[in-house]
């Protein structure tokens, strides 16, 4: 790291060497979304060099789960995207349910992909409130969490929590929705489309926020690819590349929905890409909650899943009969995994989120593997910050979504 | 003589202390206002309805420690945010509430106004110098930039105004209106208006123009590294820049205390709605729209709104010739 930070000095004339201006944003500054370190070589204004520094909040995600078994795992993928959690836990369950050979219920599966869709909602709404936010229109910021408010308050009925769910189980989820959340979230879908329109109208509209995201960090198709970009990103630059369709995961074989893409690869189209994704999001939740009452009295685990709830333990005097409730976690006592790897991908909201598991045939993964977007796209920043301002380099932070605790793991 | 001096002081601190309530009850509008806009319900701890919560905030920040940064140039940090303070209440003194009531009634009191916003950017420049900060340097260099651009746009709308009235002072000024078919300069002079209020929104710092504080860029601009009450001090010298920015629009373009109809004991009850309703205007803006990029403000400021200002002074002296 010393390399990448050594202060280069410029050579003016024969004698004479200048420093460039060095600006040092974060990890403690109100816009890098998290614990982000951009090193900043400026001149004027003007970029000339950013050096991006992570790992402020690395927990070693990876290397713990090596000593977890495969269903406390899953409560470690929740701290990674801690905004979509339900598209972590869907990500990691589907790599074991591979591993394992499991077959989920298609109520599971309708589940799945309703929490899923309900994640992308909140990530984009944060998204969007934090990106205004940084542009400066501070109103949105409110509006949206106003309605991510909501989606959480479903997210509490559905699982107790509200921002790591846990909800998606190897082999299924955790327990089936109640009559009250369907009638809450067929509520939403209601509303949403017009609560769109409202945060359309107030920055759709505004002459500022056009002059602040159009042709602002373009990004070609070509160099998009390139660099490893994924999810709405990749979308904006015009490449229709969307897991939920090449390699459909859960239900979303099942239902339709359009994959927006921008043309310019602007921070624009990036924002127009997201704000179609909310409204497809919306029908996806809605297409799912009309297919729920098909499979009603499903189970929503497969048959021989691990139990993560695991039985209490018989007391000599009294014998009880094999009780339904469950408080320890044992992971001796899950069955044993066959030897091999699996890999599954899904689109999170914020790009192509990967996972791939080695196991030795014990309880615990031999080895865990997450490719998340945030860190291939913090690698984008200095690429798309060259020769723009300081204001654009925050607006290039915002468009690219990224979380640190996604990217430093 | 005696008699006057005393006069004077008395009126003086009547109406510092005024000007000083106003400026205090304007943050607590203007977080209500954005609040009740933003779907929030705002202050409403300290006191009824939260009433009170500038005066506590105020002896909060009375109380709290005030740090010195290493390294700091330690006079100019010191006497910087006075600079600004100074500078932006200084201008309620020139400023006729009413027909009888302002407290030096100069011949130039609009190039002194304009002189002292002007002078209160080095405040703002200086603060930013001295802090040994590279945000605040970046701040400061800003400001610099953006309040000699915006006050050559100032200055042009407002020489319209002066060129319709014939006079500086700037109770002439209004007298003059009232004389004038239009009653207020608004009319004749929309144009001048608009440059005006645009122009005086970017020398206020204020949002879309927030550059030199910048908080999502510059983390809080050219006062980061300040504390205490010298951090408190720049906010009340940007909102005393709001009320006299404000109250010279209602001067110059609104007719002053002048109304539709006399309100018996308020003579300047005019004067206070067109001055309220100018800086709910500064909030409703800061509550909708978003920041400028440097280079955009640059360009908006020398690519219209200069031109515009210079196109209506020309009309105005056109027209002035002609008639």
């Amino acid at each position: 790291m010393a390399t990448y930070l050594e202060i280069n000095k410029k050579q003016v004339n024969e004698e004479k060497w200048e420093e460039p201006f060095y600006l040092n944003m974060g990890p403690q500054h109100p816009s890098t979304h998290g614990v982000l370190r951009l090193f900043l070589e400026l001149e004027g204004e003007t970029i000339v060099n950013c050096t991006p520094i992570i790992g402020y909040l690395h927990r070693g995600v990876e290397k713990l789960a090596e000593t977890l078994n495969y269903n406390q795992t899953i409560v470690l993928s929740d701290r990674l995207d801690y905004i979509a959690s339900a598209a972590n836990n869907t990500a990691f369950a589907l790599a074991f349910e591979k591993l394992m050979g499991l077959e989920v219920p298609r109520r599971a599966k309708l589940l799945r992909t309703i929490v899923c869709e309900m994640a992308r909602i909140c990530n984009h709404l944060l998204w969007l409130a934090t990106h205004a936010l940084d542009i400066g229109a501070m109103t949105v910021f409110l509006y949206c969490f106003r309605d991510r408010e909501w989606l959480l308050n479903i997210y509490e009925k559905i699982c107790g929590a509200r921002l790591t769910h846990t909800y998606v189980r190897v082999g299924g989820v955790r327990q089936d929705f109640t009559q009250e959340i369907i009638d809450e979230l067929y509520k939403f879908t209601e509303e949403f489309p017009s609560r769109i329109y409202d945060y359309e109208t107030l920055i759709d509209v505004n002459r500022i926020w056009l002059k602040r995201t159009k042709g602002v960090a373009v990004v070609p198709a070509e160099d998009a690819i390139n660099l490893g970009l994924t999810g709405p990103v990749l979308r904006g630059s015009g490449v229709p590349y969307d897991v939920r369709k090449f390699r459909p995961y859960d239900a979303y074989g099942e239902v339709e929905f359009i994959v927006p893409t921008g043309k310019n690869g602007d921070t624009y189209d990036r924002y127009r890409v997201r704000m179609e994704e909310l409204r497809q999001s919306n029908r996806i939740i809605r297409q799912c909650l009309d297919k729920l009452p098909e499979t009603q009295g499903e189970p929503v685990v497969a048959e021989n899943a691990p139990d993560l709830l695991m039985p209490e333990k018989i007391r000599k005097p009294e014998p009880k009969p094999v009780p339904k409730k469950g408080v320890i976690f044992k992971g001796e006592e899950i069955p044993v995994v066959p030897p091999g790897e699996a890999f599954a991908s899904i689109e999170s909201p914020k790009g192509e989120l990967a996972v791939y598991v080695v196991s030795d045939g014990s309880n615990k993964p031999w080895r865990l593997r997450v490719r998340t977007p945030s860190f291939v796209h913090i690698s984008a920043i200095p690429y798309m910050a060259k020769n723009h301002l300081i204001a654009d380099l925050i607006a290039i932070i915002g468009t690219l979504d990224i979380v640190l605790g996604d990217s430093d793991r | 003589m005696l008699e006057k001096l005393i006069y004077f002081l008395i009126t003086a601190v009547i109406l510092l202390v005024i000007a000083l309530l106003h400026v205090a009850y304007l943050t607590y509008a203007e977080r209500k206002i954005i609040a009740r806009m933003q779907q929030r319900l705002g202050p409403n701890r300290v006191g009824p309805r939260g009433l009170l919560q500038p005066i506590a905030d105020m002896l909060k920040l009375l109380t709290k420690e005030d740090l010195v940064p290493y390294g700091v140039d330690k006079p100019i940090f010191y006497i910087a945010p006075f600079i600004s303070l100074v500078c932006a209440g200084t201008g309620v003194a020139l400023i006729p509430l009413w027909e009888k009531f302002v407290i030096s009634n100069i011949n130039v009191g609009l190039l002194f106004i304009l002189a002292l916003s002007s002078l209160s950017a080095y405040g703002v420049i200086l603060s930013g110098w001295a802090s040994n900060s590279r945000y605040a340097f970046l701040g400061g260099l800003r400001a610099s930039a953006q309040v000699i651009s915006y006050e050559i746009a100032m200055s042009l709308a407002l020489l319209s105004v002066v060129l319709m009235a014939g006079s500086l002072n700037l109770m002439d000024i209004v007298k003059a209106q009232i004389n004038s078919p239009y009653k207020i300069y608004l009319i004749p002079q929309i144009i001048a208006f608009y440059v005006f209020i645009i122009s005086a929104i970017a020398e206020c710092n204020r949002v879309p123009f927030d550059l030199p504080e910048a908080e999502t860029e510059l983390v809080a601009g050219y006062f980061v590294e300040y504390s205490a009450m010298r951090f408190a001090i720049f906010y009340l010298a940007e909102y005393f820049g709001m009320v006299v920015m404000s109250a010279l629009a209602v001067t110059c373009f609104l007719g002053g205390w002048v109304g539709p109809f006399e309100v018996p004991y308020v003579p300047f009850f005019w004067f206070l709605i067109k001055l309220y309703f100018l800086l709910f205007v500064y909030i409703w803006v800061r509550a909708t729209l978003p920041r400028y990029r440097y280079d955009q403000l640059m360009g908006l400021g020398w690519k219209v709104l200069i031109p515009v200002g210079i196109i209506n002074l020309f009309l105005t002296a056109l027209l002035k010739l002609i008639f």
